[in-house]
């Protein structure tokens, strides 16, 4: 068995940005195990643009975003295991790996940070009868094939569900000579980011079908064509809608799952809404010591805002280890209002020394136009801001001022309302 | 040397081929799909049962019961996942006991001596999750359940070791014969000659039996299945029947050898024998079934849904006789429930067949002096992994390092074990039969991240293109072209259009 101060699970974005932000914060024996061969996590298969305008300021595809955080990981010579997958962990933060050189590896963390990401949501999880070919696959698997292995999947492509996956990838086998067919959306909006729907579907007439799925598949070997069908509000498909289109090819980008199998082993309790483990502002877990970042805490549209969230993470284990926190007396409730899904954290634990804020992230239900967000204790309002459009595809965030909160305060509630008043000139 | 050909590779064919492999005789297992266990052996509830259910009178019942004990050390010697959980039949109400006791004493005349009838409070102590309205059960110590298509790579395995020549991806279209008596069989490769054929073509069993005219109908019946993530495993401890009827057993809700839970199957009758189709009102009418039995069912934890064919005969019993037109052929037709509880009666009942057969035209019968009774037993992680002896596992990956790189995240499948399937006496050469040997790609993602590693793999070792790989054999290739290739296509397509 060896030990180590840090032990990071995966080397994607989170479990990169979390160990260069310790290493930063004087953390000197820092392990990050990756079960892949390369790191950057989903990064290196992302080559299309759009990365780091938050978080650079300037625009870089995935490999590039990654690249930077490889070369800053390799000059602050933080050691990293790759092919080894990390098999369990239990309640002492002993971790059991797997790796061809070592064979069974047992490591005792001081901390851990929890930094899997997520995996795609299959047909299965979302039921889709008919017959069992091939050529039903997941978006993000198809773009690996595509980006990674050098091999188009298919030739007449329909995709259902519009995550940005499935939309990142209608371009790219449109841009490899694919026929691609439609994107169905069974919500009433698109789910990706905006800037997808308009630089992937729209300038490459691809048509989007929102209120749309698929309901029967045909084909005994390779796909040969699905049924599609239009679904009223309660998303069941409407009789008399179904029509059948030919493809040898069916990408699915229906949602995201956070990979907390580990969590679970540890027995951390799962939030129903984010799929991942609860955390308080500094993101870390039930278990002392051990935190979550990225998609395996919640998934996140922009690498962006997984990179600045695994710096609190890592920022917050090196305090952690350095013995330089504070509990408050009483933890704060961060509770989800109206129309909000969830927000994370989900309390504040800790006394904010030189913080000015917490950074508060919050998904949407639906879309809405001119709406406030307003932080609430006691049912009065402490603070809002204005957001003139809010999306469940793009996560919002806003900070919360540590100034407005008070000594005794147990609860702070956050709803999204429409400023329909306002807009009347009522108030 | 006599040569005996057997079409079909399914349990039925493969157990044959493997207590055949007994005696000194050239023994052909044709097979005309990619994989072993391919057909209705692959899909099923994989259980053995007790033997209560079947009249005695009937030839289902009688090779129920017989096979029944024989699977401990069938199964210790092949290798085989295997586990005598025991089975509940629930009943609701006093009809429903009726009803039960009538099973019991059914299977009491057919030499079940450990049935016994509980009551409610008993039930709820040994099925916590189980309805609360459930009041009466059959208790069944001796039902257990097995994965059915690993015992059949396993016959198989264990066959080809002891000489089976096992060839996949060969069709029988036709019987030779001369002056009534059987020569050989045509197919997809060709001519291979032979001198005894046994007709274990299960679905298509009554095909190659018109081929010699004798007259049957399969009619298949489908039922489909959802299987539930691994998490779920505590939902049930016993397989647990509802109350049946004339045609089936209902939908049962068991958990698997490999820790999943199990809930299916419906029953309709269908045309199409290769329809392994599911459709959403028989999806839901499973777990609508399956709720009567265990209420809370987790729906949202099922990662795959699938449908199997029984073979069906209208008699609802198994045909297992020489043919009335061909001397030398022997028709295994109607292979439905209780078929894999009695694939090992079935086998020994056609060797003694064939025994008598071989007696007549005077052949004699040697057994092999050097018959291979047990499989090897390969390595797998999860085993290692479920018993806690990662030290054992260390000592693998210190003879090959092939076994510690994981490569199906979700089950916890080495590199190792996918290569030991690939070159196993039964070959696993598609995506789908490394799943069935190994677990890689069964588990809740469903081949998101294994599946192009598996590509690859599979790849590597048969020498083959990865545009060649498939899922299930030629025609489902996982890939269609290498990325730039379709569009340099199109640009050539355009210029020649343009120069026209």
């Amino acid at each position: 068995m060896t030990k180590h101060k840090m032990v990071v699970v995966g080397a994607g974005p989170a479990g990169l940005a979390a160990a260069l932000e310790a290493s930063k914060n004087g953390i000197d024996d820092i392990i990050i195990l990756e079960r892949d061969k390369y790191l950057g996590g989903i990064l290196p298969q992302c080559i299309h643009n759009g990365f780091g305008l938050e978080y650079f300021g300037e625009e870089l595809t995935g490999p590039e975003y990654a690249d930077r955080f490889m070369r800053d990981i390799d000059q602050a010579g933080i050691e990293v295991l790759t092919e080894t997958m990390v098999l369990n962990i239990n309640q002492d933060k002993l971790i059991t790996a797997l790796n061809k050189t070592k064979g069974v590896l047992k490591i005792k963390a001081e901390t851990i940070i929890l930094a899997m990401g997520c995996r795609e949501r299959t047909r299965e999880n979302i039921q889709i009868p008919g017959d069992r070919p091939a050529g039903i696959l997941s978006a993000g698997t198809a773009q690996r094939y595509t980006n990674i292995e050098g091999f188009i999947p298919g030739k007449e492509v329909m995709i259902l569900g519009s995550g940005d996956i499935g939309l990142i990838m209608a371009r790219r086998m449109k841009l490899e000579g694919a026929d691609v067919k439609a994107v169905l959306e069974i919500m009433p909006f698109s789910s990706g980011l905006v800037r997808n729907k308009v630089q992937c579907l729209d300038d490459f007439d691809i048509p989007l079908k929102l209120q749309h799925t698929i309901t029967r598949i045909e084909g005994k070997k390779r796909l040969k064509r699905v049924e599609i069908s239009k679904v009223d509000k309660d998303f069941n498909p409407i009789k008399g809608t179904q029509k059948w289109i030919n493809c040898d090819t069916l990408l699915l980008s229906v949602g995201l799952i956070p990979e907390n199998e580990l969590s679970k082993a540890m027995n951390l309790k799962l939030h129903p809404a984010t799929g991942g483990v609860y955390v308080n502002e500094n993101r870390e877990t039930e278990l002392k010591g051990v935190y979550a970042c990225g998609n395996v805490l919640h998934v996140h549209d922009l690498v962006d805002w997984v990179s600045e969230e695994a710096e609190i993470a890592g920022r917050s284990a090196a305090e952690y280890l350095n013995k330089n926190q504070e509990k408050r007396d009483l933890p704060i409730k961060i509770t989800p209002n109206k129309n909000l899904t969830y927000t994370v954290p989900q309390k504040i634990e800790y006394k904010f020394k030189d913080k000015k804020f917490i950074k508060i992230y919050l998904r949407v239900e639906k879309p809405m136009e001119n709406v406030k967000i307003v932080f609430s204790h006691n049912e009065k309002s402490m603070l809002s801001y204005d957001k003139k459009i809010v999306m469940p595809g793009e996560m919002v965030t806003v900070n919360l001022p540590v100034a407005l909160i008070k000594k005794n305060m147990e609860e702070i509630k956050l709803s999204i309302v429409e400023k329909v008043g306002e807009k009347n000139g009522r108030t | 040397m006599m040569r005996i050909i057997i079409i079909g590779a399914g349990v039925i064919g493969t157990a044959i081929a493997r207590e055949l492999s007994r005696y000194e005789i050239d023994i052909v297992l044709l097979e005309k799909t990619a994989d072993v266990a391919n057909g209705t052996s692959k899909a099923n509830s994989g259980i053995i049962h007790a033997g209560y259910n079947a009249d005695f009178d009937t030839l289902k019942g009688k090779l129920n019961v017989k096979s029944n004990p024989v699977f401990d050390k069938l199964c210790a010697d092949l290798k085989v996942p295997f586990k005598r959980i025991g089975s509940y039949v629930v009943g609701f109400n006093e009809q429903d006991l009726k009803e039960l006791k009538k099973k019991k004493e059914n299977g009491e005349k057919n030499g079940l001596d450990d049935l016994e009838i509980i009551g409610q409070k008993q039930l709820i102590s040994q099925e916590p999750n189980i309805n609360k309205k459930a009041k009466y059960a059959l208790y069944a110590p001796g039902a257990a359940i097995i994965s059915p298509y690993e015992l059949t790579i396993a016959y198989a395995n264990n066959a080809v070791i002891n000489g089976v020549q096992l060839l996949l991806n060969t069709e029988v279209n036709d019987l030779i014969s001369d002056d009534g008596q059987i020569k050989g069989v045509k197919t997809n490769q060709g001519e291979i000659k032979g001198d005894f054929v046994i007709n274990a073509a299960g679905l298509y069993s009554d095909k190659i039996a018109r081929m010699a005219e004798d007259n049957f109908k399969i009619k298949p019946r489908k039922g489909e299945y959802h299987l539930f993530d691994k998490e779920y495993g505590d939902l049930v401890n016993h397989i647990l029947f509802p109350m049946p009827t004339k045609k089936s057993k209902g939908i049962l809700v068991l958990p698997t050898v490999h820790g999943n839970i199990l809930i299916g199957p419906n029953a309709n009758t269908i045309d199409d024998k290769d329809d392994l189709s599911t459709t959403s009102k028989g999806l839901n009418k499973v777990l609508n079934g399956a709720k009567r039995l265990i209420p809370e069912i987790p729906e949202k934890g099922v990662i795959t849904s699938f449908s199997g064919l029984r073979a069906a005969l209208s008699s609802e019993d198994f045909h297992i006789d020489f043919s009335e037109n061909l001397v030398g052929l022997i028709n295994i037709i109607g292979i439905q429930s209780p078929g894999l509880s009695s694939a090992p009666a079935i086998s020994d009942m056609v060797v003694e067949m064939f025994k008598n057969y071989s007696l007549r035209e005077n052949y004699e019968l040697q057994l092999k002096k050097d018959f291979k009774e047990k499989n090897s037993k390969l390595p797998h992680y999860y085993e290692y992994e479920d018993k806690g002896k990662l030290d054992d596992w260390q000592k693998i990956v210190e003879k090959h390092e092939d076994y510690g790189e994981i490569i199906c995240r979700c089950e916890h499948v080495s590199r190792g074990e996918i290569i030991d399937a690939i070159n196993a006496p039964v070959p696993a050469q598609t995506i789908d039969a490394i799943k069935r040997r190994t677990r890689a790609s069964s588990g809740r993602c469903q081949a998101g991240f294994c599946g192009p590693r598996i590509l690859q793999i599979l790849a590597d070792q048969l020498n083959i293109d990865p545009l060649e790989v498939s899922k299930k054999g030629s025609g489902s290739q996982i890939l269609r072209a290498r990325s730039k290739q379709l569009i340099l296509e199109k640009i050539k397509e355009d210029k020649r259009a343009g120069d026209q």
